[in-house]
């Protein structure tokens, strides 16, 4: 479904890197792009394998590596946390913070956009709550890279968020009601074929705009940082030096804002979206 | 001709234009709101971080179709 947005965005970001090379500029999109490498800049770098699976290209790539150490951490954060529910209710330390956001999905996101079921859909949310914000702090921690700034992995992400959506949708109200509750009461019978048009349409173009919001609002971040940053190389002086560190810093305290906020975004309209499809009376 | 760095230039500028207009009224509006109400400016502020990250959310939709502009 999104495979031609996803191939026309990749080779033009392709096309970037290596047009850019020879001005110089090449290392700005080498950063924010996947790699099949893993740079330790100065120090060393590891070749990742190149994988091939019946003609498909499954190399493990840097993004590929950074999602892997995300998920290592949320099994690893949340074993931890599970565990300390049995030894006390009351909790401490690295608990505390953790039930604090989990709190926060669950009484400001999930229960005033879902309502009655909610239940059913926190898991999910709260899995894609901190699967986002995780890789999106992992890209912020120097000699990180962010795997939410990879097109593939925030169309994967609203491409479940999609399944989620009309799954529940259709097994709280049956699948014909489902698509027939879409439309809402009260439209003149000349209406009906246009109006049918419009709401499937909008079905799809909802998580497509999450995917690109999510995708866009990384990317861009750190496309300024490196911009601001490069313009150092560019203008081949120490005395823009402190000016340019100074912008690049305060982007990047913006970036951290962007970071949760872009969490929080993306979980709050995907539970909007699954209070709309379950309750279709509103 | 190389119009594609061009339009991408304008498109960006246009686009931000929009962009801010948009939460620059929607800022406005959040303020007057807790000033009117100071009890309820938790709730409006949660509210106008929500408005302007779709706000956003659609400045850099246009801001995607710029990069791609100008890397074609």
């Amino acid at each position: 479904m999104y495979s031609e947005e996803i191939k026309t965005v990749t080779d033009s970001l392709n096309a970037a890197s290596s047009s850019q090379s020879e001005s110089g500029t090449g290392w700005i999109m080498h950063h924010i792009m996947d790699s099949n490498t893993l740079d330790f800049e100065p120090f060393f770098s590891i070749q990742l394998p190149h994988l091939n699976l019946f003609g498909f290209d499954i190399s493990i790539t840097k993004h590929i590596v950074f999602m892997w150490i995300a998920f290592a951490l949320l099994v690893l954060i949340f074993n931890i946390v599970a565990k300390s529910y049995k030894k006390s209710l009351l909790p401490k330390g690295l608990t505390n913070i953790m039930e604090v956001l989990v709190l926060f999905v669950r009484d400001e996101i999930a229960k005033p956009t879902i309502g009655k079921g909610y239940e059913k859909f926190l898991p999910y949310l709260l899995t894609v709550f901190f699967f986002i914000l995780f890789c999106n702090f992992l890209g912020l921690i120097p000699y990180g890279s962010t795997a939410t700034s990879n097109i593939s992995v925030t169309a994967t992400l609203a491409i479940i968020s999609f399944i989620v959506i009309q799954a529940g949708g259709m097994m709280k109200n049956g699948a014909f009601r489902y698509f027939k509750g879409l439309i809402p009461g009260g439209v003149p019978g000349w209406l009906l074929p246009i109006m049918f048009v419009v709401e499937i349409l909008g079905l799809f173009t909802k998580p497509f705009a999450l995917a690109v919001r999510l995708f866009a609002n990384m990317t861009a971040g750190h496309i300024v940082i490196m911009a601001l940053l490069g313009l150092i190389f560019i203008l081949q002086t120490f005395f823009v030096a402190p000016v340019s560190v100074a912008f690049a810093l305060f982007i990047y305290l913006l970036e951290i804002l962007v970071a949760l906020i872009q969490a929080y975004i993306f979980t709050m309209l995907s539970s909007l979206f699954i209070g709309m499809a379950v309750h279709q009376d509103h | 001709m190389e119009f594609a760095y061009l339009a991408a230039g304008f498109g960006a500028g246009l686009t931000i234009f929009g962009g801010a207009l948009g939460i620059g009224k929607l800022a406005a509006a959040a303020m007057e709101a807790s000033g009117r109400q100071p009890e309820a400016a938790g709730d409006i502020r949660t509210s106008m971080i929500i408005a302007a990250a779709l706000i956003e959310g659609i400045s850099l939709f246009a801001l995607v179709v710029c990069i791609l502009l100008a890397l074609k």
